[in-house]
C-alpha cells in the first residue's frame, strides 16, 4: 500500500513527456517546417507594419516613372502606371493573410461545428450533415467560385464568402471521423454519467481532443485560399486594382512584351506567392508530423 | 457490386439537379444584365430591347426558366448561346477535345513521374533523397500554376525559343498529331508539375504506411531480398489508394485548366467558361456547369468502383 503511493508519487514528479512537449520536440525536429515558420512569422510581421516598411504609397501613380526597372530609389521598379513595386509587394501580403486566415476561419467554423454535431447525435442529424457534405463536395468547385465570384463582382470581401463557404465539407468530414471515435472513449462517458449538458461535452470534452487532425487541414487550407485568391486576380476576377495583391500584379504579365522586357513587375510578386504557401505547407507537414502520434 | 454502381449512380441525379438548380439561381439573380452585354454600344429603343429579351426568354419568372431548362435538358438540348445563337452543345463539344487531351497528358506524365519517386522517399525515409523529393513535392504543389506557366513560357519560348508560346497548334498548317503535341508539351508539363507534387506526397504516405504492415514485415523475415519485399509486396498495396485519387483528382485538374488555358490560349472549356462569364452567356455556363459536375460525379463513382476492384476487402454491396 504504501509503496504503491511513492510508486505514484515518484511518477507524479518524474519530468512528464505530456503530449504538448513532446509535439513541440517533434515539430522542432522537422527542419523545412521550422524554415517555414519563421518565414510565415516575417510575413504576417511584413502584412502588419506594411505602412512602415513601405518606401512609397502603393497606389501613388506617377506616368513619369512608368514601366522604369529597378533603380535605387525603386527597388524592384515601378508598374504600368509608375507605382513601386516593392510597395505593392509588402501590402499585397495583407490580401494573402487576409483571404488565407479569414476564408479558413469561416470554414472551419462551419466544419466544427456540423462535424461535431453529426458525430456526437448521430441519428438524422448525422445523415443530413454527410448528405450535404457529399453534396458539396462533388460540386465542381472552381466553376462555382469563377461564376460566383465573376457575377456577383469580383472584390476580397466575395472570395472569402465563396472559399468560406465552399471549403466546409472536408473539415466537417474529418471532425465526424474524429468525434465518432472520441464518443465512446471514458472521460465522454463519465461527464455524461455526472449529468453534463450536451453542449459542455461537445466544448471541453471532444473538441479538445479532436483538434490535431484540424489544425493541420486548417494549415494547408491557408496556403490553398491563398493560391485561388491569387489565381482569381490574376485572371482579373479577385482583387480589383488599384488595390494590390500578388495575384493581380502578375496580371499585366499576360501579355509577352511585359513577360519578356520586364522581369521585375511579375517575377517578385510570383515569388511571393511561391514562398508563402511553400512555407505555410511546410509547417503544415512539421504540425502533422508532430500531432500524429501514430506516426512515431 | 452492380447494385452498389446502380445505388450510386441513381444518388448522383438528385445531387446533379440540386447543383444544377442552385447554379441557375446563382447565375440569373446576380446583378448584370446579359442584355446590356448583348446590346453593347448600339442604340436601341427601350422595345427594342423588350424584343430581345422576349426572344431569349428572359421576361418568364425564373422558376419556369429553370423548368423549361430541365425539359430541353431531357431532350438532349443545352439551349443556345446568347452570343451566336449556336447550340450550347456544340459549343462545349468543340472544346472537349483540348481539354481533354490536356488532362490526359498530365494524368499520364504525373503518374510515370511521381510513383518512382514517391515510393522511393518512402523507402529511403528521412535521407538526403528523401528530403529533396519532399522538397520538389511540395514545390509542385506551392508553385501556383499561372506563375509556372509564365516562367515556362519565358524560358522556353521566348528566350530558348524551343516551345510556342501558346495556341492549340501552328495556325494555317492543318492538323498534325506532332504539332499538337508541340504546343502541348508546355501546358501539359507545367499543369502536370502541381499534379505530380500532390502525388508524390499521396505516394509516398501509402507506402510508408504499407512498409509498416506485419505481411512486408514477414516477407522481409521469410528472407525475401529488399528488392522484391518492395516490389512484389509493398508497392502492389501502396499503390491501391492512387487507383482513388485518379478519380477524385477531375476537380483539381479542372481548376489548374482553367488558368493553364487562359495563359497559353489554349480553346478548351476552362478558356470558355471564362468567356461565358464576362459576356453572361447564361446557357453555355449552365451547359458547362452541367458538364463538369457530370465529370466530377463520374470521377468519384470510378475512384469507388477502381478502389472496389482492386482491393478485395472493400466490398461494394448494396447496404453502406
Amino acid at each position: 500500500m504504501m509503496r504503491d503511493a511513492a510508486d505514484h508519487k515518484a511518477l507524479l514528479e518524474a519530468p512528464r513527456q505530456t503530449f504538448r512537449s513532446l509535439a513541440r520536440r517533434r515539430f522542432l525536429r522537422h527542419r523545412l517546417a521550422l524554415v517555414g515558420a519563421v518565414i510565415v512569422a516575417a510575413i504576417v510581421l511584413m502584412a502588419v507594419f506594411a505602412p512602415w516598411l513601405a518606401p512609397h504609397d502603393p497606389n501613388h501613380v506617377n506616368i513619369m516613372l512608368a514601366r522604369e526597372g529597378p533603380s535605387s530609389g525603386h527597388f524592384l521598379g515601378s508598374d504600368l502606371v509608375g507605382r513601386d513595386v516593392l510597395s505593392r509587394l509588402i501590402y499585397g501580403s495583407r490580401v494573402s493573410l487576409s483571404v488565407g486566415l479569414l476564408a479558413v476561419g469561416v470554414y472551419m467554423a462551419i466544419g466544427l461545428i456540423l462535424g461535431c454535431v453529426a458525430g456526437y447525435f448521430g441519428g438524422w442529424v448525422d445523415m443530413m450533415v454527410s448528405r450535404m457534405v457529399d453534396a458539396v463536395l462533388s460540386f465542381p468547385t472552381l466553376m462555382l467560385i469563377l461564376v460566383i465570384v465573376g457575377l456577383l463582382g469580383p472584390s476580397l470581401f466575395n472570395i472569402i464568402l465563396v472559399l468560406g463557404f465552399l471549403g466546409w465539407p472536408e473539415v466537417a468530414r474529418i471532425v465526424r471521423g474524429q468525434t465518432l471515435a472520441v464518443r465512446e472513449e471514458l472521460y465522454v462517458l463519465s461527464s455524461e454519467a455526472a449529468g453534463a449538458p450536451s453542449s459542455r461535452i461537445l466544448l471541453k470534452d471532444i473538441l479538445p481532443n479532436i483538434m490535431s487532425p484540424v489544425i493541420v487541414n486548417a494549415t494547408f487550407g491557408v496556403a490553398r485560399a491563398i493560391l485561388i485568391e491569387a489565381g482569381l486576380s490574376f485572371l482579373g476576377m479577385g482583387v480589383q486594382p488599384p488595390t494590390a495583391s500578388w495575384g493581380n500584379m502578375l496580371n499585366d504579365a499576360q501579355s509577352l512584351s511585359i513577360l519578356e522586357t520586364m522581369p521585375w513587375m511579375w517575377v517578385p510578386p510570383g515569388l511571393m506567392i511561391f514562398i508563402a504557401t511553400i512555407s505555410i505547407n511546410f509547417v503544415g507537414d512539421g504540425l502533422r508530423d508532430a500531432l500524429d502520434p501514430k506516426l512515431n | 457490386m452492380h447494385t452498389f454502381i446502380i445505388r450510386r449512380f441513381l444518388i448522383s441525379i438528385p445531387v446533379i439537379l440540386l447543383i444544377t438548380m442552385i447554379m441557375y439561381l446563382i447565375v440569373n439573380l446576380a446583378p448584370g444584365d446579359p442584355i446590356d452585354m448583348l446590346v453593347g454600344q448600339q442604340a436601341l429603343t427601350p422595345s427594342e430591347i423588350e424584343q430581345i429579351r422576349i426572344s431569349l426568354g428572359l421576361n418568364e419568372p425564373i422558376h419556369q426558366r429553370y423548368l423549361k431548362w430541365l425539359g430541353q435538358l431531357a431532350r438532349g438540348n443545352l439551349g443556345f448561346s446568347y452570343l451566336d445563337h449556336q447550340p450550347v452543345l456544340d459549343r462545349i463539344a468543340e472544346r472537349l477535345v483540348p481539354t481533354f487531351s490536356l488532362m490526359f497528358f498530365v494524368i499520364l506524365v504525373s503518374y510515370i513521374t511521381a510513383v518512382p519517386i514517391g515510393v522511393i522517399s518512402a523507402i529511403r525515409q528521412y535521407t538526403w533523397i528523401d528530403y529533396l523529393a519532399t522538397a520538389l513535392a511540395f514545390s509542385g504543389i506551392s508553385f501556383p500554376n499561372f506563375f509556372s506557366g509564365l516562367v515556362g513560357i519565358y524560358f522556353f519560348s521566348l528566350v530558348l525559343k524551343w516551345l510556342p508560346t501558346g495556341g492549340l497548334e501552328t495556325i494555317g498548317q492543318g492538323f498534325s498529331m506532332v504539332d499538337r503535341l508541340y504546343h502541348l508539351l508546355l501546358p501539359g508539363l507545367v499543369l502536370a508539375f502541381r499534379e505530380m507534387g500532390v502525388l508524390v506526397r499521396y505516394t509516398r504516405s501509402s507506402m510508408l504506411d504499407v512498409i509498416r504492415q506485419d505481411y512486408v514485415r514477414t516477407a522481409r523475415a521469410g528472407g525475401l531480398s529488399e528488392w522484391k519485399v518492395i516490389l512484389h509486396h509493398a508497392l502492389r498495396n501502396a499503390l491501391l489508394p492512387l487507383i482513388t485519387m485518379l478519380g477524385l483528382s477531375i476537380p483539381r485538374l479542372f481548376a489548374g485548366v482553367v488558368i493553364i488555358e487562359q495563359i497559353f490560349q489554349w480553346p478548351g472549356m476552362g478558356r470558355l467558361a471564362i468567356e461565358a462569364i464576362l459576356s453572361r452567356d447564361y446557357p453555355v455556363l449552365m451547359g458547362l456547369t452541367l458538364c463538369t459536375a457530370v465529370l466530377v460525379l463520374m470521377g468519384n463513382l470510378l475512384a469507388d468502383i477502381l478502389y472496389g476492384v482492386a482491393d478485395p476487402r472493400i466490398r461494394l454491396s448494396g447496404k453502406r
